[in-house]
């Protein structure tokens, strides 16, 4: 769970590969600071970076929540990371190739869109003065200027199409662009043409119309996609990268894991992920192994014990002996299994493609009949490829090209402020064929943090506990701390509070010895098989008492898998914990199907087999183990509060302690694709009537200016409409993640 | 139609300094971070500067 390690894990040395350094010396380097949402947060973290010794210059960016520092040749980006936890910040590096490669596509794209529309605005002056009648040498001089502004503006910003088309071309396949190339091409060709021949009717107007139109819908896809580059990002910094070497002499020296070589000895202090898989040689403590196995309560580990990569210290310092090199580790193999599965994804078909696979050959094959038609006809060779022209640029996909893009922007910012984060519309366009959902259990269903379901009576038993359990950084601790602050008991006044790492805490009260821990430590009767995790207190010699806690389920669990039940979807619960818990919280949760004890590798095989069976499957799951599944399925989604790999393998994220975002996603998700449905079918439906006219020739460049600006404005004003309809279901906000609980 | 001569490239000079401007302020990065330039408003400005940085420090936490 990464939220209870953001709190404690130490400052990792920063990888040289996330730090430019200019010509001048001057290094500089971005980080990733995404718990920044607020004026508040943005100028916090601006001024804490700013006041570390060595920082020339910070700036945060709050909309792709980075702060980009620059760096003295006295300064260390390991202070600024420092500065920003201790303020409470969770601050990764983030890597500059994936940031740049983002913005050059994004403002290409803006360039081209700010010329077309420049262009395009100033050309259909030029074409509205001929069409209201000007003639002879005016309107010859009005097309000269139209073809000096608007060559150099196909040029230019038909590039991203151009080549594009190229690319669908040299490989033998086509795709949306195509039409849209040869359509802006021809019609730019022919209008050239008209225009040396002092020619009636020119297309300029039309042909740079048509890329600021299109352009639109790619900026609006562009932005979609940019959220989901952000979020791989943070799959760089999951692994621990450094590890302790102990020395000879007893010191110890920093090296990075990749040397860590089998039989080294290696020291983990608290707060530290072991980096290796090993053996402890010396120390006790207690391990988060949440990132592992999705377990929320810590394990206690001594001399011998086998440890993991990847697993959290909790309290006390270790030594260990490696047992495997870095890249043989139980983390590393789940990673390497999430990777092979996540290669199928390519072959999901997006919508807009499917469309476009179906409507080129069609376009081209009207355009060439007409053609042929013509010239059959007798018309002559110039009518006849007017008339095919006009065709090319009458069904040019504008409206198409649109009526995708502008419904996922629609929807995605709807999602957005409820606090869910789609990675791409592909997810929003998948989500929407879903037919099955499957849950993980731990963190997923439940909030994976343990809460106190039975305790003693109030009293000084309450009062000592609370007081114990402050002196400790155990989950089981911190919750019992949160119960008592909850019920607004004050902590009685104890001396010699001490942690003792795997067992407890102990202290003295009153002059008696008291102790906060594991069963065998305080004497206590070891035999209950309640399947809660438990810890006790004993005072003096009296009888231990029992804190009993259990993993809640999330407050609308229950009745978020009955909407979804309703909405004709399929629940399975899967889960590598064992039959009891697994089928107790099933049955909580109104879940029939369940699995358990499954391995990472099991999750992903019970869902190859329900693809099998041809359902589209959404998998949702928050850990480490969940990754190799959640890139498998269909479509998934994990809680902010889960793993960092658990959201970057999941298509989407959402925020708060609910689970209703899983049913406001699908319901979005369905009406989104509704009005994409919608949407084409205004689009086909105006080629309906476009192309008879454009056939006949009577698509003049005034009726092909006014149809295709109208269908493109029908489709935004068409997906506009979802975000009224969407209204309904987006006021219900899911809290913040309360974050200070957790972690 | 000689006023016109003199008009168009009046207006296509002006369309083409907007486009400029545009293309200026988005390679200028005004774009890259409209929803701080919405919050940035709202941060206090920093009070003079100050020599001492243990004391600014304190003040920042």
């Amino acid at each position: 769970m990464s939220a209870t390690t953001t709190l404690s894990s130490p400052i990792r040395l920063i990888d040289p590969a996330f730090i430019r350094t200019a010509k001048d010396g001057t290094r500089s380097l971005d980080l990733l600071v995404d718990d920044m949402h607020c004026a508040g947060c943005l100028a916090k973290v601006e001024r804490t970076a700013s006041a570390v010794p060595g920082v020339a210059h910070a700036r945060a960016n709050l909309t792709t929540k980075r702060l980009a520092v620059d760096l003295d040749p006295s300064g260390s980006p390991e202070a600024v990371l420092e500065a920003l936890h201790k303020v409470g910040r969770s601050a990764r590096p983030f890597d500059p190739g994936v940031a740049s490669d983002t913005k050059n596509e994004a403002s290409e794209l803006m360039r081209c869109m700010a010329v077309a529309g420049f262009a395009s605005m100033n050309v259909m002056l030029l074409s509205v003065s001929v069409w209201s009648g000007a003639d002879g040498t005016t309107r010859d001089l009005f097309y000269w200027l139209s073809a000096m502004i608007a060559i150099p503006t196909v040029i230019y910003s038909g590039r991203p199409f151009f080549r594009s088309a190229w690319n669908a071309l040299r490989y033998g396949r086509t795709n949306m662009d195509v039409p849209i190339a040869i359509g802006v091409l021809g019609a730019t060709a022919l209008s050239l043409y008209e225009t040396i021949t002092s020619g009636e009717h020119a297309w300029f107007d039309g042909s740079v119309a048509l890329l600021f139109f299109l352009l639109v819908g790619r900026v609006l896809d562009n932005r979609m996609r940019d959220v989901a580059r952000g979020a791989a990002a943070r799959l760089l910094t999951l692994a621990p990268t450094v590890a302790s070497l102990v020395l000879p002499d007893g010191r110890a020296r920093d090296i990075p894991i990749s040397s860590v070589r089998i039989g080294d000895t290696l020291r983990v202090l608290p707060g530290e992920r072991v980096p290796v898989d090993g053996i402890v040689t010396s120390g006790a403590s207690d391990l988060d192994r949440a990132l592992l196995t999705g377990e929320s309560v810590p394990e206690a580990v001594g001399e011998g014990a086998a440890i993991h990569a990847g697993a959290n210290n909790l309290t006390g310092p270790l030594e260990m002996r490696a047992t495997a090199p870095a890249n043989e580790t139980v983390l590393a193999g789940i990673i390497r299994l999430m990777e092979k599965v996540e290669r199928p994804d390519g072959r999901f078909v997006r919508l807009a493609d499917r469309a476009s696979r179906l409507y080129a050959p069609a376009v081209h094959s009207a355009a060439f009949l007409t053609l042929i038609g013509w010239l059959v006809l007798g018309f002559g060779v110039h009518a006849a490829v007017t008339a095919a022209v006009a065709v090319l640029i009458i069904t040019c996909p504008c409206a198409l090209g649109l009526a995708v893009p502008a419904v996922q922007v629609v929807a995605a910012g709807r999602l957005l402020s409820a606090g869910i984060i789609l990675k791409d519309g592909a997810a929003l366009e998948k989500l929407s064929e879903v037919d099955t959902v499957v849950f993980d259990k731990t963190g997923t269903l439940t909030l994976g943090t343990p809460r106190l379901v039975q305790g003693p009576e109030a009293g000084d038993a309450w009062a000592v506990s609370a007081a114990l359990a402050g002196g400790s950084r155990h989950p089981l601790s911190r919750a019992l701390a949160e119960a008592a602050d909850a019920q607004n008991i004050r902590a009685a006044p104890v001396t010699d509070l001490a942690e003792r790492p795997g067992f407890g805490v102990e202290a003295r009260w009153n002059g008696l010895p008291v102790r906060l821990g594991r069963a065998q430590w305080v004497d206590a009767p070891t035999d209950r098989r309640s399947g809660l995790s438990e810890v006790w207190l004993r005072i003096g010699d009296d009888e231990p008492q029992a804190f009993l806690f259990s993993d809640e389920l999330r407050s609308d669990a229950k009745a978020t898998i009955a909407e979804l039940e309703a909405l004709g979807l399929d629940i399975r619960l899967v889960s590598g914990d064992a039959q009891g818990a697994v089928e107790r919280i099933a049955a909580q949760a109104g879940i029939s199907q369940s699995l358990s004890n499954c391995l990472p590798g099991g999750k992903v095989e019970a869902l190859e087999v329900l693809a099998k069976e041809g359902r589209k499957v959404l998998m949702v799951g928050d850990g480490l183990n969940d990754a190799p599944a959640l890139a498998a399925a269909h479509v998934s989604m994990s809680p902010a509060s889960g793993a960092d790999i658990a959201q970057a393998a999941a298509g989407i994220v959402f925020t708060g302690e609910q689970l209703g975002p899983v049913l406001q996603s699908i319901v979005t998700a369905r009406k989104a694709r509704r009005k994409i449905s919608g949407n084409f079918a205004l689009a086909v439906g105006y080629n309906i009537i476009a192309v008879p006219i454009a056939v006949l020739g009577f698509a003049t460049p005034l009726i092909a200016a006014v149809s295709m600006s109208a269908s493109s404005i029908l489709v935004i004003a068409n997906a506009l409409t979802l975000g009224l309809s969407l209204r309904r279901i987006g006021t219900r906000h899911p809290t913040k993640p309360v974050a200070g609980s957790v972690s | 139609m000689s006023a016109l001569l003199g008009l168009i490239p009046i207006a296509l000079g002006f369309g083409i300094l907007a486009l400029l401007v545009f293309l200026w302020s988005l390679k200028n990065g005004q774009y890259d971070d409209l929803d701080g330039a919405a919050a940035r408003i709202l941060i206090d400005d920093e009070q003079p500067a100050d020599t001492n940085p243990d004391k600014k420090e304190q003040r920042h936490v």
